[in-house]
């Protein structure tokens, strides 16, 4: 294993985030401060308890795999698409380093990013409403994991693209309406039958549900299905992910 | 331990390249690159040059072939045939933001080498880069940046080192002095393979010359015995007087005047056991024709790979 290799690209694509503090952590932040104001304090202070918790703390969860969801796509994506871009992944195809260890680096950093993004909301949200978790260890399980698949997706969808058009594509038409459909701001069990139906195809529900049970003990679907469904979506972006590397689709033809 | 003892650093078996859009950038390639030579790869833009080296050091995949650096396969053996090479791409691919130290302790740790300040301070003051160590490459000169590339490819201590028109867009000064940078990798053992449009570049560094044209290597040969076996002989007359009349006899040996006539030209081939010079110069006493010098020309590397080119 070429550890030396993974933590080069790991601590090139931490110093990124460094020199862009403001882009990085300060806009994520904010935007969901202002959800907290929106949501938890004016419009929240109108919405009754849901399953007996207060409407402020129920959209915790969500609010953080919302953004969890969106910063894994975009850093991991932006992370391999520019050296494509710049040229200079180059110097990484040359270098002996296996698929693993390279997507251990860029994925590793985004994931990182996103996860300390995802504390940074938690313990910004603790300033607004209270809140209890549960079971902390299934918490971080989530986010973690979360973290990394998305992660993945996202260094796939990077290498994937060949404009920055492209590079916005999946995150603004996919992501972030599976995210808001996902039960961020409500319990798919308010919905009417066939939605609850629709929205189990939705594989975010599975993990906003599973995030959210670690909190309250709540779930739209067993803690067991969301955990399955974040393995299996693991495992195919780490499969489609050997593909790539494999065949040298988009880097090395 | 990779074994750099072996004399070929580089064997290159039945290499092919096809890209996906059908465009056959190298036919079946065969070549062997001798420990701590330097290789001048020459040829004409979209030659294959830059696909050579690319297929060398794993960043485009092969169509069909087998490449071993010092013995180990690039393909089964990846992370000891990637650690023995450096590679200066043509193109200035640099992390603008970055500085130079982050950037040239980036591609250390890229190659699995544990942080060493010392080498890479020493790289750095023997490319004069050391003042600009904290710089960001964006407020560097396109020369700079240059030495930054070639600091990058030196700073995990490679045995082989590709240098992609190296000096590609920098002015004479910046020029001879690169040329003195790889004499002296040489000397400290580094096997170079440089790709380069200067001719003069070839002439004046390489130990072997490649000329590659349309993904064909035409030939591989020691560059003097090229330029001898190849190479032609200029002998110039510079006369007292112009030549108004022509001659017949000197028009039949091939001996042609230019300057206005103030000069007569024979051009010989170096191989020949008789090479006419005697006759040409009998030829000229019979005619009483006077020159206050003569001088003989060796036909240029240029000149060869030109007609190499153009015959195929």
């Amino acid at each position: 294993m070429n550890f030396y290799a993974v933590a080069a690209i790991y601590k090139f694509e931490m110093a990124r985030t460094y020199r862009t503090l403001g882009q990085s952590i300060a806009s994520p932040v904010l935007s969901t401060v202002l959800y907290f104001v929106v949501f938890g304090s004016a419009i929240g202070s109108r919405i009754s308890d849901i399953d007996g918790i207060n409407y402020g703390a129920f959209i915790v969860p969500g609010l953080i795999m919302l953004t969890v969801l969106a910063q894994s796509v975009s850093n991991a994506s932006f992370g391999i698409y520019f050296p494509r871009f710049a040229g200079t992944i180059y110097e990484v195809l040359s270098a002996p380093m296996s698929f693993i260890e390279i997507v251990m680096g860029y994925v590793g950093a985004a994931a990182s990013k996103s996860i300390i993004i995802g504390l940074i909301i938690l313990a910004t949200a603790s300033f607004f409403v209270p809140l209890e978790i549960r079971h902390p260890v299934w918490m971080i399980t989530f986010l973690v994991l979360t973290s990394v698949t998305f992660s993945l997706l996202g260094f796939i969808i990077g290498i994937w693209a060949d404009g920055f058009e492209k590079l916005q594509l999946i995150p603004l038409l996919v992501i972030t309406p599976l995210a808001f459909l996902g039960g961020s701001f409500y319990s798919i069990n308010m919905l009417p039958p066939i939605w609850q139906k629709i929205s189990l195809a939705n594989p975010v529900v599975y993990l906003i549900s599973g995030f959210r049970w670690s909190f309250f003990e709540q779930s739209d679907v067993r803690l067991s299905v969301s955990i399955g469904m974040v393995l299996f979506f693991l495992v195919a972006g780490f499969a489609l992910t050997a593909w790539i590397f494999k065949t040298g689709y988009r880097l090395r033809n | 331990m990779v074994n750099t003892e072996t004399k070929t650093a580089i064997s290159i078996k039945g290499l092919e390249k096809v890209y996906p859009d059908g465009f056959r950038a190298l036919h079946p390639t065969h070549l062997d690159i001798r420990s701590g030579e330097i290789f001048a790869l020459l040829g004409p833009n979209g030659a294959g040059k830059t696909t050579l080296i690319n297929a060398v050091c794993g960043i485009v995949n092969v169509t069909a072939g087998d490449i071993e650096v010092y013995g180990n396969n690039i393909t089964t053996q990846y992370r000891k045939a990637r650690s023995c090479i450096g590679l200066v791409p043509q193109e200035l691919t640099t992390d603008a933001f970055e500085t130079v130290w982050n950037t040239v302790s980036f591609s250390r740790g890229l190659f699995g080498k544990p942080a060493n300040a010392g080498f890479i301070e020493t790289t750095l003051k023997r490319l004069s880069l050391w003042d600009k160590k904290d710089q960001q490459i964006r407020m560097l000169s396109g020369g700079m940046k240059r030495r930054v590339m070639i600091a990058k490819a030196l700073s995990h201590e490679p045995q082989i080192l590709f240098l992609d028109e190296p000096t590609a867009g920098v002015d004479v000064e910046l020029r001879k002095s690169m040329w003195d940078q790889v004499h002296e990798l040489r000397s400290m053992g580094v096997t170079i393979i440089l790709t380069t449009h200067y001719i003069e570049e070839a002439e004046e560094m390489a130990d072997r010359v490649g000329v590659i044209n349309k993904g064909e290597l035409m030939l591989v040969e020691d560059k003097k015995t090229l330029m001898k076996k190849l190479g032609k002989k200029e002998l110039v007359f510079d006369l007292h007087q112009p030549l108004t009349d022509e001659h017949e006899e000197l028009t039949a040996m091939k001996v042609h005047s230019a300057a206005d006539g103030l000069q007569l030209i024979y051009t010989y081939d170096t191989l020949k056991e008789n090479n006419g010079v005697a006759d040409v110069l009998d030829c000229l006493n019979r005619l009483h024709i006077r020159y206050r010098d003569l001088s003989t020309r060796q036909t240029s590397l240029e000149e060869i790979f030109v007609s190499l080119v153009n015959k195929k």
